[in-house]
């Protein structure tokens, strides 16, 4: 029991080690990865100050750019991952391995959470030097409870479209594509969620980084406290319950499903 | 000890659905015993991947049991992942943008060894298998040769009890596949540390490393015994390399001729010149042979009697050549 854990904890770390080391060993990407989001975010804060649009609005945007970087770390890095892993023929040597296919979701997860904090600290700072975005914060801890809790839900998120894409083949990287853009979107990373028609609303609702990105603008630059978001952090805790139970089921059926109609390592489908 | 380290009973696996079913494995049963190294040796699509991805747990049987070290794959899986390791020919897991030994220590890490033994046993691998110089380089800097190197050093990071090797040597140079047989050999024979399965469509590979063969077609084991038990069944069967100076010809017609067991042809574009490997049930029928190529105005460059091989085995079994086979099988 206890070396199993030990054995899982070990594969978590290196699978997450492999992400760090891999993902910042290139300068070049590492500094494009930062300039890109900057530039499409200064593209909305220019928008919203030819309209006038309350001051706030720089800080949503500056906020929604920094979040934005985690969402599209979950779809590339995480959804997508495991077809990468099935061409390059590592998916077979993690499935041979007497180890639990969670604990390889969670490396990649830590992982992607490590390379991409690294890039959305550079976008904020970036944000908040060129726009004077102006924060008022009081409450710091409910902020940070915000943040990580929007981050569990995102990544967990990420590991149920990992299980699901096991089997799928290129259909997983057109699918995140197609969440990208309606994401940027929907969660209101750009926009208020609250100017779009109900229905989208409720689409909106599927994703937790709406609601985080919510409770963390109201926080973080409206100066609301626990007393305010507290609807926030429960429908995240709910999501974060839901999903991980759920992914590793569906990681369990996938596998089984894959074994089952022999689809499990086949190449290029 | 277990007298039979693998074993599998009337394994089937089939592909597909309803109208359109591909049956890969037809019954297949196996026993492998401790320390043997044992291989599989059957054209393109006999089933001998089926068999190693059913014993290493990634594909289930459609029928049937297989065991590795007493557990059952379908039911122990990760008994049997705990003891197995595989290495599959022609393809390199690992992450490009990584060393050769951050790859290895990542792999290491998947089996729970202690970083400072992993260290050590990487150290060691490279230098055992020559790669050492490459150690710190992009994986993705390497070529074919030394990935597979790196490949089987992988396979070896967790002192599997009982190693799968799919095509180990596919697409290699004869050194490079050379080097990395012998270590096998060494590493199964003489030091002892584990019991070996090894696919392979290359004859003269599956004689040098085997203690026993099994002969697969179209999902059947056909034959099984050591290489010099199989050949030495072929003793009263004459066997002779006939050499016709014609790429073009069709020389389907000796496969129907009375007396004869069973011919292969390797037709060499550069030479123009097709060797027939000719088995027959007495030495009379070859004479009958030429006077019919002679009668084709097929010129005939010459004709040896030679030493029975494993493909001679496979032709006895099955009436034809690996080749051939495999051109039924793509057609
Ligand atoms: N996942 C799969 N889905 C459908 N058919 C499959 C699958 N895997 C194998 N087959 C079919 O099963 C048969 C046996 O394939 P297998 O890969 O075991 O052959 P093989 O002996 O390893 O051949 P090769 O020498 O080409 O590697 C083939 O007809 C193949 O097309
Ligand atoms: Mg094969």
């Amino acid at each position: 029991m206890l070396d199993n854990l030990v054995l899982n904890l070990r594969v978590a770390y290196a699978r997450l080690w492999v992400r760090v080391k891999g993902g910042n060993r290139e300068p070049e990407w590492l500094v494009a990865e930062m300039f890109i989001p900057v530039l499409t975010l200064s593209a909305y804060v220019f928008m919203y100050r030819m309209l006038h649009a309350p001051p706030e609005f720089t800080g949503f945007v500056v906020i929604g750019g920094t979040m934005i970087a985690f969402w599209v770390n979950v779809l590339w890095n995480m959804s997508a991952q495991f077809y990468w892993e099935k061409e390059t023929g590592n998916l077979e040597i993690y499935l041979v391995a007497p180890i639990s296919r969670m604990a390889i979701l969670l490396g990649m997860a830590l992982g992607g959470f490590v390379n991409t904090t690294l890039r959305a600290v550079a976008i904020l700072a970036a944000g908040i030097l060129i726009f004077q975005v102006p924060f008022s914060l009081s409450e710091p801890v409910t902020a940070l409870l915000m943040f990580f809790l929007t981050i569990v839900a995102l990544y967990a998120l990420g590991m149920l479209f990992a299980s699901l894409f096991l089997l799928y083949g290129r259909e997983a990287w057109h699918t995140a594509n197609l969440f990208q853009e309606p994401v940027y979107f929907l969660s209101g990373s750009y926009f208020p969620t609250s100017s779009l028609p109900f229905f989208l609303q409720l689409l909106a609702s599927f994703i937790p980084l709406t609601f985080g990105l919510d409770g963390i603008r109201q926080v973080v630059i409206l100066n609301k406290g626990i007393a305010d978001v507290w609807l926030n952090v429960l429908v995240l805790v709910v999501f974060i319950f839901v999903l991980l139970p759920l992914s590793k089921v569906a990681l369990n059926y996938m596998e089984n499903l894959g074994k089952k109609e022999g689809r499990l390592t086949l190449r290029w489908q | 000890m277990l007298e039979n380290f693998v074993e599998t009973r009337g394994l089937v696996r089939t592909f597909g659905k309803k109208n359109d079913v591909v049956k890969a494995l037809d019954g297949v049963s196996i026993s492998i015993r401790e320390g043997e190294i044992f291989g599989l040796l059957g054209p393109n699509g006999a089933g001998k991947t089926t068999i190693i991805k059913i014993l290493t747990t990634l594909l289930l049987p459609t029928s049937g049991e297989a065991y590795v070290g007493g557990f059952s794959v379908v039911k122990e899986a990760n008994k049997v992942r705990n003891i197995i390791n595989l290495v599959s020919g022609g393809e390199t897991p690992g992450y490009g943008i990584l060393t050769v030994s951050e790859n290895l220590w990542f792999f290491s890490q998947l089996y729970g060894l202690p970083s400072s033994v992993a260290k050590e046993k990487i150290k060691r691998l490279t230098v055992d298998l020559d790669f050492k110089k490459y150690a710190t380089t992009r994986m993705a800097k390497l070529s074919t040769g030394f990935k597979q190197r790196m490949s089987l050093a992988r396979g070896l990071l967790n002192d599997p009890k009982m190693l799968f090797l799919d095509e180990p040597t596919l697409g290699l140079d004869v050194l490079t596949a050379k080097r990395l047989r012998t270590y096998v050999i060494d590493w199964a024979k003489r030091e002892k540390k584990g019991t070996v399965l090894l696919t392979t469509h290359y004859m003269a590979e599956a004689d040098e490393m085997c203690d026993r063969v099994a002969i697969i077609n179209n999902g059947k084991i056909l034959a099984c015994d050591s290489p010099t038990a199989l050949k030495e069944n072929l003793k009263a069967t004459p066997i002779a390399k006939i050499d016709v100076s014609s790429i073009q010809a069709d020389f389907s017609f000796i496969q129907k001729m009375r007396g004869v067991v069973g011919c292969s042809e390797t037709r060499s574009i550069q030479t123009g010149v097709t060797s027939l490997k000719v088995m027959a049930q007495n030495e009379k029928v070859f004479s009958d042979i030429m006077s019919k190529l002679n009668e084709e105005k097929l010129k005939v460059l010459s004709i040896n009697e030679t030493e029975p091989t494993l493909e001679d085995v496979y032709i006895r079994l099955v009436g034809k050549g690996f080749e051939q086979a495999e051109e039924k099988a793509n057609a």
